[in-house]
């Protein structure tokens, strides 16, 4: 499985990269926002998409709803992990068809927990 | 024009009496009719004073009145200051956090280290065949509690090793709130030179005045607020306060 992990901080990256290890997902790569991880998607191959919200050009919310307008990635999950946490941002990426949502300082439980769910889902 | 030609006659008549005075050495006199001379002048320094003074004022309370100054003087630099004192105190969290893990590993890789050592020395003198049986005994119990300790130990070693990682995530927390604090004073600093600007603009009268528009050119706002600092006006919105918050919200939207 290969995973797309998008956030502007490069150490918030490393994190996931290092607790996706962990879950045994050694298949990553990174981008630094939304302008750059959309192009990465569009040549294909990815399966996962982990994303922050708040990065400079194109924001997270943006680049979700690129995803969804996509034919070829409508389908791919979209995991939000981020420090915004007012409500309606949670509904609007609810609505953007987002498949978890994430609010940053957040555990590996956690993000095991909202990954597992993500793929029982699909597979179910 | 009579009146302009009776100042003249005046001024000329004192400008005699002056010149009568320096000659006879009545410095007194003199330095009295010195003043009198000079009254129309300060008077109308005075005038543009009282003028510009006007001038300044209005254009305080132009500014004052569409200008995002006063909110941001208000509320958004207190606000700052509490970010500010937030980053300083996750800093600090994440740093005893990660001091925390480090001051208990330390001990269980010291004796690790210690006990692998031990038993190197013991091995290697049992392969030179020095070892009495006595012990020899004892080196297989030593190495028994051995396996099952350093597989415990290394064990802990990791999960304090991931609790190091896990407390790096204040830099890209505290990141976005500086950004975020760069902003506000970018933006005052914006709102300061416009004030200058159009202070300039309103004294120099012959170029006219600037219209007050008191506004920076907004680049496209972001949907984003980075993370919620308790003690702003971040905290008085509709947030969530933790990851259960978000999953009995998202719970409710069916998912």
């Amino acid at each position: 499985m290969k995973i797309l992990i998008v956030d502007d901080f490069s150490t918030m990256r490393r994190i996931i990269k290092n607790l996706l290890r962990e879950l045994g997902f050694n298949n990553t790569m990174e981008a630094d926002d939304g302008s750059t991880a959309l192009p990465m998607l569009k040549n294909g191959g990815f399966d996962f998409l982990v994303t922050d919200w708040n990065m400079p050009n194109m924001e997270g919310i943006d680049l979700l709803r690129a995803v969804r307008a996509d034919p070829a990635l409508k389908n791919l999950p979209v995991l939000m992990v981020t420090a915004e946490a007012k409500r309606d941002q949670i509904v609007e990426a609810a609505q953007a068809g987002v498949n978890g949502y994430i609010v940053k300082p957040f555990t590996a439980e956690t993000l095991k927990e909202k990954i597992d769910k993500i793929f029982e889902r699909i597979d179910g | 024009m009579d009146s302009d030609e009776d100042n003249l006659n005046f001024q000329l008549h004192l400008a005699q009496q002056l010149v009568g005075y320096l000659e006879a050495g009545l410095v007194d006199d003199a330095a009295t009719v010195i003043r009198q001379l000079r009254v129309p002048y300060e008077r109308e320094l005075f005038e543009e004073l009282g003028k510009l003074t006007r001038d300044l004022h209005e254009t305080l309370n132009s500014f004052r009145g569409d200008s995002r100054l006063a909110e941001l003087t208000q509320d958004d630099i207190p606000d700052a200051k509490e970010r500010l004192n937030y980053v300083v105190t996750m800093t600090e969290q994440a740093t005893h956090r990660t001091l925390n893990a480090l001051d208990e590993a330390m001990p269980i890789a010291e004796s690790l280290q210690a006990r692998a050592h031990g038993l190197t020395g013991t091995w290697q003198r049992f392969r030179q065949r020095e070892l009495t049986v006595s012990e020899f005994r004892n080196m297989a119990t030593e190495m028994d509690t051995f396996f099952i300790a350093s597989s415990e130990e290394t064990e802990r070693l990791r999960t304090l090793m991931s609790e190091v990682m896990m407390a790096q995530d204040f830099q890209d927390l505290t990141g976005q709130i500086i950004r975020r604090v760069i902003r506000l004073v970018h933006e005052v600093e914006e709102n300061l030179v416009g004030l200058i600007r159009l202070s300039s603009a309103r004294m120099d009268s012959s170029k006219g005045v600037a219209k007050a528009t008191g506004k920076t050119p907004h680049e496209e706002l972001p949907t984003s607020h980075g993370p919620i600092v308790p003690n702003t006006h971040d905290a008085t919105g509709d947030v969530v306060s933790g990851q259960d918050d978000v999953d009995a919200l998202l719970s409710s939207l069916g998912f």
